[in-house]
Formats: C-alpha cells, structure tokens, sequence
C-alpha cells in the first residue's frame, strides 16, 4: 500500500542526509504562513523518513501536507547538505499517486490531461484554436454577459478573466519553417525548447526567442518531434508519464544535433535539467539523457553572453522582477535575467522585495490549493505594488498568468503590466530592427 | 497516550487549533537539529501568552506529566527532545517584540521572537544586539537565553548572558516570577536572571525577556590571514590580544576545513596552507583601519604565507564565504554531521588542534576543525553516517577523548551549545561531583517533582573519565 510505496520509491540516502539544522525554514512559503513545523520542508522530510523507518502510518495528514507544498524549492539553495528536496517531493507524490483512488471526475481529468492531452502537441495546439475562437468570435463576451461564470471558483474566474489571446498554431507552423538561419556570422545552433502551454498560450515569445536568438548569432532549429517537458506530469506524481516524455525530447534534440538547448520557461527548463535523475535508473537512456541535461540552458543565460545592450531602444520605464521559482532554485539562473534588465538603457530597475519568493502559482497549485495560493499572491502584490513599477518581469507561463491575475486583484490593471522577460527584450530591440529596415529602404 | 480528560484540559486553555496529538504533529515535534536523537511526545501546546503557559504549566503539575520547552528546535545538544513523552510547549506564536526603550537601550521581547528579527529591528534603530548563534536565521530567543547561546562576536562582545537583564518565567507550581529589569545595577539576592540564562528549560519557562542593547559599530572590515604552520597561526591570534587588540571577529580553519570548502566552493584558498585565521574589526572607522593595520602587520611578523585585506563590501562577502561556507562544505560530504564544540582557553588553542588531529588519526575518522579562534571556542565536526554503528562507536570513543583533553587543557566540554542529552554523562568531568550536587539542589528547589525537561542536564549516569596515555 501507500507504506510500501513510498519506500520503495524514496531516496533514503538522501532522506538520511537532511541534518535537521532547519535553515530551509525561513525560505518555506507554507512554514512562514502557517509557523508549523510539519508545515516546512525539515518537517517534511521527517514525515517521510519516519514512513520509512515505521515510525508513523502515511495517514490523510500525511498526503495533505505533502500537498500543501508548493514544490517552489527554494529550500533547495539554502540547504547546506544539499538535499534534493524537489526530487524528494516528487518521489513522495508519484507513491502517493500510484496508490490513491480519486473520485471518477477528478481520475478522468487528471488521464484527459495527463495522458491524452499534454503530451499530444496537435492536440495542445487544436485546444488553443477552440480557445481562440472562444475568445475571439464574441462568445466569450456573451458568456461573461450571462453571468455563468459565477458558478465557477474564484481562482478559476481569475484565470479566465486574464487570459492571453491563444493561438491554434504552434512555433514552427507559426514561422513556417524548422531551422531558423542566425542573422549575420553563426555562433551555435541552438535548439529551441518551445513547451505545451507555451506553445499555445504565448506563441508570440515562442516567436521573440527564436527573433532575439536568430539575431544574436544562434542558428535555431526546432526540432520538430519535441513534446511537452513532463513537469506538470512530475510534480504531481505523474513520473511515469514525465519518463515517456522525457525520451522522446532526448530522441528529438539528439537528432537535431544541437550546441545547446533553449527553454524560456523556468518550469521546464529544471525538468529538462534533471533529465538524467528523472532516467536514473534506465540503462538504456541514462547516458543520453546526461547529455541532454548538460546541453539545458535558459533563454537569459544565453543572451547574457550574446546580446549587445548597447544597441537598445531606450525604455524610459520603472522595471522590476519577480523570479520564477524553479528557474532560480531548480537551474539556479539568480543573476542573467537582472543583468539583462539592468542594462537596457534608461530603464529603472527596482528591485522587488522577496522576489525570490513563490507568487503562490506553482504549477496548477493556485487550482487546488487556493487559500494558501491567495495569501501567497495578496503578500506578493503588497510587495510589487510597492516598486511603483510599469512592468512586472518575470520568466515562466505560470508565473506570468498569476502575476496578470495578481496586477488586475489589486487593482493595478492599467498602471503596471506583466511581461515575460523576452518579450520586454524583443520590444527594445524590434526598435532597432525597425530602424534598420528604415535604412535599407 | 494522554487521557481524553487531560486532553480536553489543555484545549480548554489553547483551543482545538493549539493543542495537537495527531501522528504527524507528534513527529514533527520529535527532533531537534542534533543527529540521532528522536521521541515521540504524547502531546504538542503551543500557547499565544503567559497565561497560557501557566494553565498548562498547572494542569502538567496536577497529573505529573513532563514539559519540554521549545522554540525553533535548532539546538544542537539534544534539548529539546522529548525523551519521556509528555507534553511538548512550544512558544513559536508567542512571537512579538513588546518595545524598543531608546532611552535605556533595552528590547523586551516574547521568547518565540527569531534572533535575526531582533537583529534587522534594533538595527534599523541604530542600536546593536551583539549574540549571532550560527542558527540565528531560524533559532528564537527564548532557546538563545535557555542555552546562553554565543557566536561569531563572542570574544569582543560577550554572550547571550551578556545582554539579558530580566526575564518573565513561570516556575513548575505555575508561580510566575519576575526577575532584574531594565538595570545595569541590581544586587537585590541571588542573580536568578543568570541562573535561568543557560538552565536548558530544566528550571522555570521563560515567558518573556528583556534585553541589553547598544549602539551600532559605524563601520567593519574584515581579512584572511593564512598560515603554513598552526603554531604561527596561534601565536598570531595570542599576539593580536596581547597587543590590546580585541577584534569583532576572529574565526578559525584548519586545513582539512579549508580542503573541503576549496573543493566545494572554488574560491581560491590556498589548500597547502594549515590553517587560515579569518579576522574582523568594527567601531569608529579610523580605529577600524588602524586595528586592522596593525593586525596585518603582527599577522606578516608571525610569517603569514599569505594577508587577504578586503577593501569594498563585496570583497568583504567574498572573505566571509569561506567561514560562513565552512558548515555547508563538510555537511555535504557523508550523511551524518556531528558539530562539536569543545573550548578551551585561547593560549591552548595549538595544542587542541594538535589533540584533536592525533585522536582523529588514531580512531581513523574524519573530524574537521573550525570556530572561533579569539574565544578558544572550537568546532571540530566529525563526518560520519549514523548507520554505520561500528563507526559511530568510535565517534563517541573519540568525542569522549577530545572533551578529556579540552578538561586537561584547562577548557570546557561545551563553549556554546549546551549540554541536554548529548553532553550529560560528560557534565561531571567538568563541574565534579560537588559542582553536580549543588546543581542538583538547584534543580530539586526549582522543579522538585522533575516535570520540566527531565532527562536533560543530569545523566542517570556519568561516563567514567577515559584514562588516555598521551606520550
């Protein structure tokens, strides 16, 4: 049973590294909320090793508190033994999903999304053509006018109302082609990672990644069989489902013969990171899936290196950022996206107080776990109100849709706006495409 | 188990919310950060005010059940683990700062108020609370006053027991006491303020404290100083006081300290060297730059391989890394990491780095040595695994060995973590059998049916003193 479960699939060794000093507590969202120790991640991993050793039954306290973690790992930099934590996380959530019988509206959602819909890019994009035509044929406007979202929960009528305008075509139908050519001497050929939700949902900065990197230098490919990253699937105990997807975006880069590979999404980028965890124990794809991890970049890392600032449009605007978890404590990219938006000219960067602190999106958290998500977020805005920024940065989907829906709770629509990091670059250097096409005529 | 009628007892005084026997409440609350040490409670309170602690402190003694206090749960000594069962009183809600007294530069605080926001409240003031407990992040001050905790800046600026000058706490009859005030004068009987300073929770609950602050030092700087020798190391940090000089700051590596931070930071140690000193001045700046000249140049005088003077912040920081990473660097190298802290006198520190390596030798363990060299507080860390058992034995064989030859050298078994379980069976190689008996009697005239923190302090029985030929 669930006992068995998890014992079989954690890690003790790593359960037995956590030395008890507690110095992830301070940066727990949930132990700063709550000032329960079960509620952190120390008190967590005790859970668990006392499962392990049969000091304790895995009760529903158990799984609702290995619930009430967001998965933000921001425990994960501040531990001095290096614990895994994610990893641990997710060990626990595959067991407890391996055993736990959901009732039959909640197994099929979870098998309509997990398994026949995610993983299917056609299909991701075919969904975000019927949303499209939603939003756009003016049923949307007649279905806020009927009032029947009022049936839905708060955080879903959020989400709703903030949107972005989907699109039915992916990146590569999008720009018609599959390797884009470097503008100017070619540096490296890059793969671009283009994500599910991404690829749907802000295809416009699929679009300003490959435009940003074609101009400083890359050659893009993008390889045509890729698929979602499996994160979602991962952090909610779907690691089965994460290992098939994992293969077949190994399959796909490798056959693309790629310097490197690009994700734009902090959220995926960690998990393609840990590709090579996730196949630990494949024989036949482990040592594929090292070369794929090592391969692994963000979208910030690689301009930092490439981009040439001085080239920019001024952007007279007051500029903040509010990090993505798993890109700052999962690839631990901190520096690249603030250096970024130092350098573009005439822009005032504030620095956001706890920007390094979840925003309370985590994945699908905010859907399941909306008390705990909505303290998070009203804590965030009071955070960002105060910045007095024009645009509020930050560098992956989820994080972006909750920023949108935390800018309009606090009524700031209209004074501030959420944009991902690449496409506030796009912005400032279209400028000087512009000015260039301008030339050439 | 707790009868349902106790049970019901106790939420009456905390509400349902408050008081917690579940499974996974129980387990939470099991542990500390010292390593192998873990009991169930049978029950978890966590009152929000004294009266509060009081009922219950009331409704333990009625029914004879053991309290053990808590905060944070990061002591190191086994403080806070509930051996006997009971109850498990944990002051975390009782978390606010009552006032800051600019006039008397005094903080009154609630013992479950974290030390750092003591630090960052006083300190956007102008004002300074000194104690830095390497846990000072998560740790509260109700554990810093239980276990007198002490810190980087120990040598200059004293301990917790420096900077308490009354206490609120309520005694195991559920009297509540009131001890000092806001005085730097008070001769008013016997000090029990620096008696309950450091008691382990073993005497009375401390429900509220005042606290001694003063002015913020204007400016600091700090520098590594790096030694091919140990004795030249030694005689430098004996050398620097003797010329007068007390530094804010005057920490210690030894070289197999410096192997592994060099190897898990990369940056840039020398890992040749036997041990780096890593030293720190504040106050008025033009007393900082001159304190830290001459420091430098007793430092060359002392044929220091190599001086390191940060001159702007970030070189600050980066001098910092490799004392601050020191922990990190050797918890990551085996599962199980035993911090110690025996401490001698300053002049000693040579030949307790000298014991300590032979015993390490001796027993083929990996014991690594840092801490604070000003104080002769020393931090030698043995990495281990807490499965291996063969092991562990000779961990405590050579533990056992190292506290003999600080006692030898006229130190201590423990500078600044306590004594709890972990140290008790040793407590009497330092204090004797009468200093045992006195405490002893402190203890009975405190809690003379034994309800608070049983177990701790006072071993069922003493280690008998390892009889070691050292030729």
């Amino acid at each position: 049973m669930l006992k068995e479960a998890l014992i079989n699939k954690l890690d003790y060794d790593e359960l037995s590294n956590c030395m008890r000093c507690g110095f992830c507590q301070p940066a727990c969202p949930t132990f700063r909320e709550t000032g329960y120790e079960a509620a952190s991640p120390r008190g967590r991993i005790a859970l668990m090793k006392a499962v392990a050793d049969g000091v304790m039954e895995p009760d529903k306290d158990f799984i609702d508190q290995m619930n009430l973690c967001l998965g933000c790992r921001a425990c994960e930099p501040v531990c001095p033994a290096g614990v895994p934590y994610g990893q641990l996380i997710e060990q626990t959530r595959e067991a407890i999903e391996d055993v736990q019988e959901h009732p039959w509206w909640v197994s099929s959602m979870r098998k309509v999304a997990f398994t026949h819909l995610f993983p299917h890019q056609k299909r991701m994009n075919q969904l975000g053509g019927l949303l499209r035509f939603y939003q756009r044929s003016g049923l949307q406007k007649t279905v806020r006018k009927t009032g029947v979202m009022r049936i839905l929960p708060k955080q879903l009528r959020e989400m709703e109302a903030i949107m972005p305008e989907a699109s039915g075509k992916g990146t590569r139908e999008l720009l018609g082609a599959t390797v884009i050519p470097a503008a100017g001497e070619k540096v490296m050929r890059v793969g671009m990672f283009h994500g599910c939700i991404m690829d749907v949902l802000f295809s416009e900065t699929n679009l300003n990644t490959v435009r940003l990197l074609t101009e400083a230098g890359c050659e893009v490919v993008i390889a045509p069989d890729q698929v979602c990253c499996g994160a979602l699937h991962a952090h909610s105990g779907e690691r089965e489902g994460a290992r098939e997807l994992a293969r077949k975006n190994i399959a796909a880069f490798r056959k693309a013969d790629v310097d490197i590979i690009v994700s734009n999404a902090g959220g995926c980028g960690a998990l393609l990171q840990e590709y090579d965890h996730l196949l630990a124990e494949d024989d036949e794809w482990h040592e594929q899936a090292k070369w794929f991890a090592s391969r692994v970049k963000d979208i910030s890392e690689v301009l930092s290196d490439l981009v040439e600032p001085q080239t920019w449009q001024a952007l007279p605007q007051r500029v903040t950022y509010q990090s993505s978890c798993h890109l700052r404590n999962g690839m631990k990219v901190t520096k690249e996206p603030v250096n970024l938006l130092q350098s573009i000219p005439g822009a005032t960067y504030v620095p956001l107080c706890e920007g390094d602190r979840c925003c309370g999106s985590a994945g699908i958290y905010n859907l399941v776990q909306p008390e705990m998500a909505g303290n998070l977020l009203d804590e965030k805005m009071e955070h960002v109100a105060a910045t007095q920024a024009d645009i509020l940065v930050t560098s992956n989907p989820g994080c972006l849709l909750q920023m949108k829906a935390g800018i309009q709770r606090a009524g700031l629509e209209g004074k501030m706006e959420a944009v991902h990091l690449v496409d506030l670059l796009a912005r400032v250097q279209s400028e000087k495409e512009a000015q260039m096409q301008t030339k050439q005529s | 188990m707790l009868s349902e009628s106790i049970r019901s007892e106790l939420v009456a005084i905390v509400g349902e919310k408050n008081c917690l026997d579940r499974q996974e409440a129980l387990v939470a609350y099991s542990y500390d950060a010292t390593p192998m040490q873990q009991a169930l409670p049978d029950v978890v309170v966590l009152p929000k005010s004294t009266e509060e602690v009081q009922q219950v402190m009331r409704v333990a003694a009625r029914h004879q059940i053991p309290i053990v206090t808590r905060g944070a749960g990061s002591n190191l000594c086994g403080g806070t683990i509930p051996v006997g069962g009971g109850i498990v009183l944990v002051l975390s809600r009782m978390n606010q700062i009552v006032e800051i007294d600019e006039q008397n530069l005094t903080i009154t605080v609630q013992p479950g108020v974290r030390t750092v926001d003591i630090h960052q409240a006083v300190e956007a003031r102008g004002l300074f609370y000194p104690p830095d407990p390497g846990s000072m992040v998560i740790s509260t001050i109700g554990g810093n006053i239980a276990l007198n905790s002490g810190g980087l800046r120990g040598l200059k600026y004293g301990t917790t027991k420096d900077y308490v000058l009354g206490l609120e706490a309520v005694l195991p009859n559920g009297e509540i006491i009131r001890t000092g005030g806001k005085l730097m004068k008070d001769v008013a009987g016997y000090d029990l303020t620096k008696l309950l300073v450091g008691s382990e929770g073993t005497l009375a609950i401390i429900t509220q404290a005042i606290l001694k602050l003063i002015p913020k030092p204007l400016s600091q700087r700090v520098m590594l100083a790096m030694f091919a020798d140990m004795d030249q190391a030694a005689r430098s940090v004996s050398d620097i006081i003797a010329n007068r000089i007390i530094p804010g700051t005057l920490e210690f590596l030894d070289q197999g300290t410096i192997r592994v931070v060099e190897d898990f930071k990369q940056i840039g140690l020398p890992t040749d060297v036997a041990a780096i000193l890593l030293i720190g001045q504040d106050g008025e700046p033009q007393t900082v730059d001159r304190d830290m000249e001459r420091i430098a140049a007793i430092c060359e005088k002392n044929e220091a391989v190599q001086i390191k003077v940060a001159t702007t912040p970030e070189e600050a920081d980066d001098v910092m890394t490799a004392r601050r990473s020191a922990l990190a660097a050797l918890s990551r190298m085996r599962p199980t990491t035993i911090l110690e802290d025996a401490t001698v006198p300053r002049a000693q520190i040579a030949p307790m780095v000298a014991a300590i390596q032979e015993i390490t030798n001796r027993y083929g363990l990996q014991i690594c040595t840092f801490g604070h060299a000003g104080d002769g507080n020393l931090h030698p860390t043995c990495m281990t695994d807490a499965r291996n058992e063969k092991e562990i034995e000779r961990v405590e064989h050579a533990f056992e060995e190292i506290f003999a030859a600080a006692i030898d050298l006229g130190g201590t078994i423990t500078g600044e973590h306590g004594v709890g379980i972990v140290k008790a069976p040793y407590l009497e190689w330092k204090v004797g059998a009468a200093g045992m008996e006195v405490m002893k009697g402190i203890k009975h005239a405190f809690d003379p049916h034994n309800l608070l923190n049983p177990d701790k302090m006072f071993a069922k029985q003493s280690r008998n003193r390892v009889v070691v030929n050292r030729a």
